[in-house]
């Protein structure tokens, strides 16, 4: 089973909240994929009246751990400020860090979440940080103290499927935290391949959300979590890329 | 230092006009399949050669939507301040040589019309106001957004163009947005259109998005009122306005607006006309162009319209919107800067949008994010 700090997941799909027609539509997906960790943008939820939020009461289930998010924020200093408000308000010291301040394509400034998973752990949180799939970066998180990290596949909601692949295949080879793949995961076979690697978690969310049927679709990513994390655990077998000589260069040997 | 103007004089508004309307049908088709769009993709997608292909649009138009956005709607409300202003205008009601009754919003006042929009549901307010320097000044915009905050998740502002520092010093104080809108790209069309007060100084207003960059500004809205000049060439230096910012303050979101010229007491008839189809076609053109860029629309169009363009591309709306200071609550008869179009309440507009598969969002922003 996935560890992440003291919390074990039986599920290895994540999910996020963004992007839904409707909350209800949301919950029936989030159901559906079994999800134990959903992502919450802060930006989107009423901190004041969380009891009384749209989106909160429809994430209302014992087996569904909130994961705040601090998408919009530019900065460590911000993200920091936000984090707090968030363990205030959602009684929760886990904290997803988005740190994009460059909000066209939400590229992830790796010094700033550097500087804010220090700051952030020293406090007490739970860190996962959403980064590029830099290995170094990754290694720098581990000694800041990061609970996991959350390398991209390819540009957020982009749908494009693992472009890092050749990355996050060195930082899963190297990880001694929890390796969640987010950003990019396009389609179940995605979820399917970046598990076959080896990658402890996904996080999936605009390829549910707005998707012709999310609820179908969310159960799809759970069943190609589940078959990709048995065949990395099964063991794949080494793909042969050309054929055996009939006549090896040792038959001289033989002769 | 240079800025926006730099660009701007490298392009001549006869000769760009001219190379829309040469744009052909393959044009079109390439700008379609790209999987990149340039300034001359958006010239062939504005042109009167793409009309054939408006279907083609819209439903490309939808999909890079829903990808970016997902399937919700931004709701936000207009807060009019002030309808006292010293410039003229020949197309809003608040020009300077309008005769009617002045005035400028109270902090009691102020009170009274954020109590009923945020009986309406609304956490994103628009501040609007005239251009009056002596009463509608930085410290006059201090003391409300110091009002407003506690009150609001998101703060936007349409009022003057001001400098860089006070720009940032609004900023310190609660304001995520600023909209400015250059009305028209036409440089001699504008000064007609602007014959006195300090809006007529052409190259200060072009040059405010470059002062909202420099000030760190979270999101600017652009656009042109559409009716002034024509649009396909109005809409292609929007385009390039918008490219020229997005490379250069990487660090802040941008809007774009279509408004078409309104009705209003004492009014102008627009000099160009756009249909239904046309504002399709722009605002399909603006999306495949830019597929980041939020496209928001008013109650200044028709209800049928707004019902139908919500599945097309757009990300913002408005309702229940009053467009005189006072409106909802203090002075509801006062004169209005345009006659709105669709005066359906917000939860009217929010059951239609829900309707039609959308969720609308009321809050998208928290103060906390940038503390």
């Amino acid at each position: 089973m996935l560890q992440i700090a003291d919390t074990t997941f039986h599920s290895r799909l994540f999910t996020g909240t963004g992007k839904f027609s409707s909350s209800a539509i949301m919950e029936d997906a989030l159901l559906a994929s079994g999800s134990e960790l959903v992502t919450v943008a802060l930006k989107r939820v009423d901190m004041k009246n969380h009891d009384t939020d749209d989106i909160l009461t429809h994430l209302n289930h014992p087996h569904i751990r909130l994961l705040p998010n601090t998408s919009g924020v530019r900065n460590a200093r911000e993200a920091v400020f936000a984090a707090q408000l968030a363990r205030e308000a959602l009684e929760t010291n886990w904290i997803k860090l988005e740190i994009h301040p460059d909000p066209k394509y939400l590229m992830p400034d790796p010094l700033e979440t550097l500087k804010a998973t220090e700051e952030l752990a020293r406090m007490g949180f739970i860190v996962l940080p959403y980064i590029h799939a830099d290995p170094v970066l990754c290694k720098r998180l581990e000694d800041a103290g990061t609970a996991a990290v959350m390398p991209l596949g390819s540009p957020i909601g982009s749908n494009k499927g693992l472009k890092t692949i050749d990355f996050l295949e060195i930082i899963i080879d190297q990880s001694r935290v929890p390796v969640i793949i987010d950003a990019g995961i396009g389609s179940p076979s995605d979820a399917a391949k970046a598990m076959e690697i080896g990658a402890d978690a996904v996080l999936v969310n605009t390829a549910i959300a707005v998707s012709g049927k999310p609820a179908q679709m969310a159960a799809a990513f759970k069943l190609a979590v589940e078959a990709g994390r048995m065949a990395y655990e099964a063991r794949l077998g080494m793909k042969v890329s050309h054929a055996v000589a009939s006549s090896p260069l040792t038959s001289f040997l033989d002769e | 230092m240079s800025n926006f103007t730099d660009v701007f004089k490298a392009y001549n508004w006869n000769e760009t006009r001219l190379s829309i309307y040469n744009k052909t049908g393959d044009d079109v088709l390439k700008a379609l399949s790209a999987s990149k769009r340039t300034l001359e993709d958006f010239k062939a997608l504005v042109s009167p050669a793409a009309a054939p292909y408006l279907e083609q649009m819209a439903q490309l138009s939808q999909q890079l939507t829903r990808k970016r956005f997902g399937n919700v709607i931004q709701m936000y409300v207009p807060l009019y301040l002030s309808n006292e202003c010293n410039n003229i205008c020949t197309y809003c009601g608040f020009s300077y040589d309008n005769d009617m009754r002045r005035r400028t919003l109270s902090p009691i006042e102020i009170m009274q019309e954020v109590a009923v929009i945020k009986q309406m549901g609304y956490d994103h307010v628009l501040l609007v106001t005239g251009e009056a320097n002596q009463t509608v000044h930085v410290g006059y915009f201090r003391k409300v957004l110091g009002l407003l905050r506690p009150h609001f998740s998101h703060i936007s502002m349409e009022v003057q163009p001001l400098g860089t520092e006070d720009y940032a010093e609004l900023i310190g104080h609660g304001l995520n947005t600023v909209l400015v809108y250059q009305e028209t790209y036409h440089e001699d069309d504008y000064r007609k259109h602007h014959p006195k007060g300090k809006k007529s100084n052409f190259r200060y207003r072009l040059e405010t998005p470059d002062r909202l960059g420099m000030a760190g500004i979270h999101k600017m809205g652009l656009g042109v009122l559409i009716g002034l000049e024509d649009w396909r060439t109005d809409s292609f230096f929007t385009a390039l306005h918008l490219d020229y910012l997005e490379k250069r303050y990487w660090q802040s979101r941008y809007s774009l607006s279509f408004p078409r010229l309104r009705p209003f007491s004492g009014g102008l008839e627009p000099k160009v006309e756009m249909n239904d189809r046309e504002l399709v076609q722009l605002i399909c053109a603006y999306r495949i162009f830019n597929e980041e860029a939020e496209l928001s629309v008013s109650t200044r169009e028709s209800p049928e319209f707004r019902n139908n363009i919500i599945r097309l591309g757009v990300t913002t709306m408005s309702a229940g919107s009053k467009t005189n200071p006072g409106g909802y609550s203090v002075e509801p008869a006062s004169l209005e800067q345009f006659e709105i179009s669709d005066e359906r309440s917000p939860e009217e507009i929010a059951g239609v949008i829900r309707a039609q598969g959308y969720e609308p969002v009321w809050k998208d922003w928290d103060n906390c994010l940038t503390n």
